[in-house]
């Protein structure tokens, strides 16, 4: 049995059909766990996802460009999920509109303090030039956080392991910070969600309401442009 | 479905094109959101039109399982055992708490600039949602 198993994985590893289904199985599977500890925010599906299937790649010693090769596929729906981001954003348009000041403050405000609080970090502990620069642009979108960590001189495989575990993180301990704080207005949830978290943030707290998902979709938007814009000089002022 | 898609792939595909020519430092995909989402508002304002019925299907699917398409680039992780080891403390101690002190401030500051104002936006936000 295990033989069998070992002579026809190198053939099926070439192929992206056999890491699609281990990316969507192990995906699945954290779901169904999420389910079964009641939505434990420590019980991330995304984390135990990658979790699950770093796991299989790595045990049967497969290089990552060959996982990637065949899990692109999977990766490259991000782009027109991004894109459809732009639903939520147009239905709540008159809500975005009514908080505009909110909005544009808590961006400047939430942005800054990411970037410039994960540089100083890393710096103060020793960490190096490389991994500043990886760390700042984290709070971006996925794909925007990898082409400004390129840009500005960090690593860019790095860059997107942080910014999908800073992800996580803003969705497991978001919720409950907020409710700390004694904030439940669901446009604040969203809002600051896609602007520290992204993505994966966004994904958990648009459960709450299509009104969290369309300030979610926004944050998401803007810290992306001004990660875009500002990393650039953080940069160059950190030496 | 189909065409809602096609029509996310298009805005895409528009982002991606303008992105190059006008070599705008934002990626393809969010100029893309940018487009789209200026079409809808233009459309709801002009005929006061709910978005196509074929997209919303699509988005929402697409958005439902968003946490699906992260898992990709996340297994990279495994490529960057090197420096998770030699320098584990900047980058643990960096990550949480710049996502620590950005949730807050970025909470704290819409909280703040938002209830000051008009109570009854709230009172509006309430019926279907």
């Amino acid at each position: 049995m295990i033989e069998a198993i070992q002579a026809a994985w190198p053939p099926l590893a070439a192929t992206p059909l056999l890491w699609i289904v281990v990316t969507m199985g192990s995906f699945l599977l954290a779901k169904r766990l999420n389910r079964i500890c009641n939505g434990a925010a420590a019980a991330n599906p995304v984390l135990i996802a990658i979790l699950l299937t770093a796991m299989v790649v790595k045990v049967t010693r497969i290089p990552y460009p060959t996982y990637f090769a065949g899990a692109q596929f999977v990766h490259f729906l991000l782009g027109p999920t991004t894109v459809a981001l732009a639903v939520p954003l147009a239905r709540n348009i008159r809500h975005i509109k009514s908080s505009a000041a909110g909005v544009v403050l808590a961006l400047a405000v939430g942005s800054l303090v990411s970037m410039c609080s994960g540089i100083a970090l890393v710096g103060l502990l020793g960490g190096s030039r490389a991994v500043a620069l990886s760390m700042a642009p984290k709070s971006a979108t996925t794909p925007i956080a990898i082409a400004v960590s390129q840009q500005i001189g960090g690593v860019p495989a790095l860059t997107a392991t942080l910014a999908i575990v800073g992800g996580i993180l803003a969705a497991m301990i978001g919720r409950r910070l907020l409710t700390i704080l004694r904030i439940d207005d669901h446009r604040t949830h969203g809002f600051v969600a896609g602007v520290v978290g992204s993505g994966v943030a966004a994904a958990q707290v648009s459960s709450l309401s299509g009104l969290a998902a369309a300030f979610a979709a926004l944050g998401i938007a803007l810290n992306g442009v001004v990660t875009a814009l500002v990393t650039p000089l953080l940069a160059v002022f950190w030496h | 479905m189909m065409g809602g898609f096609f029509l996310l792939l298009a805005c895409d595909l528009l982002g991606e094109a303008l992105r190059d020519v006008a070599h705008l430092p934002i990626p393809g995909p969010v100029v893309g959101m940018l487009l789209l989402a200026a079409g809808l508002v233009v459309r709801s304002l002009r005929s006061d039109r709910e978005p196509p019925p074929q997209l919303e299907r699509s988005a929402d699917i697409l958005i439902a399982n968003m946490g699906l398409l992260f898992v990709p680039a996340g297994v990279g992780v495994i490529t960057q055992t090197g420096v998770l080891e030699t320098e584990w403390l900047p980058i643990l101690a960096g990550l949480i708490g710049s996502t620590l002190l950005g949730l807050v401030a970025a909470a704290l500051t819409m909280h703040l600039v938002m209830r000051a104002p008009k109570a009854d936006a709230r009172r509006a936000l309430v019926p279907g949602e």
